[in-house]
C-alpha cells in the first residue's frame, strides 16, 4: 500500500473508531443492559455502584404480555398504524404537487418554496403549531364558523376512541398468518422463476406458519384477559402534522425524479399515440417506483423513531397518543428503569433495522469490485 | 340534447387543465400556509384576547411584546443552540471532507463495505445508544456542558456529511487527482491545493444540512444537557407544555425558534434541497 493509501486509512481512522464506540458498541451496550433487571428497583437505579443482574428476555415479556405494560403495547400499535398512513400521506401528497408543478405552472420556485419549508423546521416548532392547531375549541375545529357552519367538535389529541381494535392475545396469531401468506406469495413467485429451492424453502416455511396458526395459534393467550388495540383517533392529528411537515421532502425527490426523465420518451410515447392518462401509466409511474421505494424507506424510518413531534403535541402522558420512542426516554430518564428503556430501545432499532439493512446491502452490493 | 358550445377541443381543456392546476396548487399552499398565518395572529395578540373561538381573528391592535417575553424566556437557549449548531458544523463539516476525500480519491479494499457500516449510523434510532451514550458523557464530565451535546453532534454527523463529500467528489474526475501524483503531490497537497478550493458548493449544503438538523434536534438536548446549557427545541418544548401558559407566548417562541433555520432556508434554498436529496442515499 503506497505512503498516500495509508494516510487515507489513517485520515478515516477517528471516524472509524468513533462510530465503532458510538453506533456498534454501544447498540451492544443497550442490548446487553436490555437483559438486565438495572433500575427495575428504584434503589438500585442511580446507585454509585448499581447491583446488576442477569434477567434473560424477562423485560421484552414484560413489554409484550406484561401485565403493566399496556401502554407499550399500545404505542407499538400506534406507531404501525402512524408509519402506514404518515407514508401515504406523504406519497400521495408528495407525488399530487410533484405531477402539478411538472406542468410548468407560473412562479413555479414560489410554489415550491411554500411546499417545501415546513422542512426546514424542527419538529418541536411544527408540533407546537400544530397542538396551538387541534386544541379541542380551537383552530381547526373553529374553522367551519367562517362559512357560518357551527364548531366542530372532534378531541384531536385527546380522544380515547379507536378504529380497527383487535386482541393482544391474537397478536401471534396475525403475525403468523401474515407471514404465512407472504412466504405463500414468494412460494409462487420462486417457482414461476423456476427457482426450485427458494420454492421448496418458502413453501415449506409457510406451511408451517400457517399450520401453526390454524392449529396451535388460537390457543395461546399473552395475557389472563383480552386486551384490545386499534388505530387511536388521537393520532390522526399528529400524522397531519406529520404529513404537512414532510411531503415537501416526498415532493422534491419526485420533483427530481420527473425532471429526470429524458423528453424524447415522452414525445416517443406521444407519437405512439398514448394519451397523457396512459403515458402516466405505462411510462412516467414505472420510472418512479425506485424513487417511490427509496421515500417509504426514509420516510419509514423516520416515522418508527419519530418522538419528538408526539412529544410536542400529545405531551408526554398523554398514553392514547404515544409512541415507544417517547416511552423509552421517559422510562430510561424519568423513571430511572434502564433495562426496560434499553429493551424498547433495541425493539425500536430492530424495527428499524428491518426496513434499512436490506436497503443498504442493496445500495452497496453492486459497488463493491469496481475500484 | 343539450347544446355543446362548438370550440377546439384541445384547447379548452388545455385551459380547463390549467386552472385545475392552479385552484389545486393554491388549495394546496392553503393547507402549508393556514397554520402560520394563525401562529402570527396569536403572537401578535394580546394575551386576554386570545379566545379559542375568536382564534382565527386577525389582532385588532398589534402586540408585539410577545416576542420581547419569549426571548426573555428563551433568547439564552436561542444562544446556546447558535454556539451548538455553528461549532458541531463546521467540526462535522471538516470532518465529513477529509472522509469523503479519502474514500473517494484513494480507494482500498473494503472502502465499500466500511462505508456501508459507517452510514448504518445515520438511521438508527437514538434510542438504541442513548443510555451507554448518557453514562459515556457523564464519565468524561461533560453532561450538563454543552461541549458533551457537541461531541454527540458531531460523531453522529459523519455518516451524511461523509455520504454527501464523497458523492460531491465522486463528480471531480480523477485525472485531476492523477494529474497532482505525476507533479509529485501527496495526500494533503492534493487536498489542499486541488480538492479543497473545489469543495466550496460541497461545504455549503454540508452546512446547511448539519445546521438545520443540530439547530432542530430535540432528544440529545433533552437527555443531555440541564437548564444552562439546553438548546432552544428544549426550551421551546417546555414553554409549550405547561397547561396555564397563554399560546401568544410559544407561539412568538416559535416564530424565533423557526427564524434562522427558515432564513437559511429561504436564502440557500437551491442548496438546502441539494441536501436533502442526498439524504435520501444515492450511494
Amino acid at each position: 500500500m503506497s505512503k498516500d493509501r495509508l494516510w487515507a486509512v489513517a485520515v478515516l481512522a477517528p471516524s472509524v473508531i468513533l462510530i465503532g464506540i458510538f453506533v456498534y458498541y454501544f447498540i451492544g451496550r443497550t442490548v446487553y443492559v436490555s437483559l438486565t433487571d438495572w433500575g427495575n428497583d428504584p434503589a438500585q437505579a442511580l446507585a454509585l455502584d448499581p447491583i446488576i443482574r442477569w434477567v434473560g428476555l424477562q423485560n421484552y415479556s414484560e413489554l409484550f404480555s406484561g401485565f403493566l405494560q399496556g401502554r407499550f403495547r399500545q404505542e407499538l400499535v400506534n406507531t404501525l398504524f402512524f408509519t402506514v398512513f404518515f407514508i401515504l400521506g406523504c406519497l400521495g401528497l408528495g407525488l399530487g404537487l410533484a405531477l402539478i408543478l411538472d406542468r410548468n405552472p407560473r412562479g413555479e420556485g414560489l410554489w415550491r418554496t411554500i411546499f417545501l419549508f415546513p422542512m426546514s423546521l424542527s419538529f418541536i416548532v411544527t408540533g407546537t403549531i400544530w397542538r396551538w392547531m387541534l386544541q379541542p375549541q380551537g383552530g381547526v375545529n373553529q374553522a367551519p364558523t367562517l362559512l357560518g357552519a357551527p364548531p366542530s367538535t372532534f378531541a384531536w389529541l385527546s380522544s380515547n376512541d379507536s378504529v380497527l381494535k383487535f386482541d393482544w392475545n391474537t397478536l401471534p396469531l396475525i403475525t403468523a398468518s401474515v407471514v404465512g401468506v407472504v412466504l405463500l406469495f414468494l412460494a409462487v413467485g420462486a417457482a414461476r422463476e423456476g427457482n426450485r429451492v427458494r420454492t421448496l424453502v418458502a413453501a415449506v416455511c409457510a406451511a408451517l406458519l400457517i399450520g401453526w396458526a390454524v392449529f396451535v395459534g388460537p390457543n395461546v393467550k399473552l395475557l389472563a384477559a383480552p386486551e384490545l388495540h386499534g388505530f387511536n383517533l388521537a393520532m390522526i392529528g399528529i400524522i397531519i402534522a406529520a404529513v404537512w411537515q414532510m411531503s415537501g421532502y416526498t415532493m422534491a425527490l419526485y420533483l427530481a425524479g420527473l425532471r429526470g426523465i429524458p423528453e424524447e420518451l415522452r414525445e416517443a410515447a406521444k407519437v405512439d399515440g398514448a394519451r397523457d392518462a396512459q403515458m402516466y401509466r405505462f411510462v412516467i409511474f414505472p420510472l418512479l417506483s425506485p424513487i417511490t421505494l427509496s421515500a417509504m424507506i426514509i420516510l419509514g424510518h423516520i416515522s418508527l423513531k419519530i418522538f419528538d413531534l408526539v412529544y410536542a403535541m400529545a405531551g408526554p402522558d398523554n398514553i392514547a397518543a404515544s409512541v415507544p420512542a417517547l416511552n423509552m426516554y421517559l422510562t430510561s430518564f424519568r423513571q430511572n428503569q434502564f433495562a426496560l428503556g434499553a429493551a424498547i430501545g433495541t425493539i425500536l432499532l430492530i424495527l428499524v433495522a428491518f426496513v434499512i439493512v436490506p436497503y443498504l446491502a442493496n445500495q452497496f452490493r453492486g459497488e463493491e469490485g469496481h475500484p | 340534447m343539450t347544446a355543446v358550445p362548438h370550440t377546439a377541443p384541445p384547447r379548452r381543456s388545455l385551459g380547463l387543465g390549467r386552472v385545475l392546476t392552479y385552484l389545486l396548487l393554491i388549495v394546496a399552499a392553503l393547507f402549508f400556509l393556514v397554520p402560520i398565518y394563525l401562529v402570527f395572529a396569536t403572537a401578535l395578540k394580546t394575551p386576554n384576547a386570545i379566545e379559542l373561538a375568536t382564534a382565527w381573528h386577525w389582532p385588532a391592535r398589534l402586540n408585539w411584546a410577545s416576542f420581547a417575553e419569549a426571548w426573555d424566556k428563551v433568547g439564552g437557549n436561542m444562544l446556546n443552540s447558535l454556539f451548538l449548531a455553528v461549532t458541531a458544523t463546521i467540526l462535522s463539516a471538516l470532518l465529513g471532507s477529509l472522509n469523503g476525500y479519502a474514500l473517494s480519491k484513494w480507494r482500498f479494499r473494503g472502502a465499500n463495505t466500511l462505508f456501508a457500516l459507517m452510514l448504518f449510523g445515520m438511521f438508527i434510532p437514538y434510542q438504541a445508544v442513548l443510555i451507554p451514550l448518557f453514562q459515556f458523557i457523564k464519565s468524561l464530565g461533560l453532561y450538563g456542558s454543552i461541549w458533551g451535546l457537541i461531541l454527540a453532534h458531531v460523531v453522529y454527523g459523519i455518516p451524511i456529511t461523509t455520504l454527501i463529500f464523497r458523492n460531491f467528489y465522486a463528480d471531480v474526475p480523477d485525472a485531476l487527482v492523477e494529474a497532482a501524483t505525476i507533479d509529485g503531490a501527496g495526500f494533503w497537497q492534493i487536498y489542499a491545493r486541488v480538492i479543497f478550493p473545489i469543495s466550496i458548493p460541497g461545504f455549503v449544503v454540508v452546512i446547511i444540512w448539519q445546521f438545520t438538523q443540530v439547530w432542530n434536534e430535540f432528544l440529545f438536548a433533552a437527555t443531555l444537557t440541564n437548564t444552562s446549557s439546553q438548546p432552544v427545541t428544549y426550551a421551546l418544548s417546555q414553554l409549550a407544555g405547561g397547561q396555564a401558559v397563554s399560546w401568544n407566548l410559544p407561539m412568538a417562541g416559535a416564530i424565533l425558534a423557526a427564524l434562522p433555520t427558515l432564513l437559511v432556508y429561504i436564502v440557500l434554498g437551491r442548496y438546502f434541497v441539494r441536501g436533502l436529496l442526498a439524504g435520501s442515499v444515492k450511494g
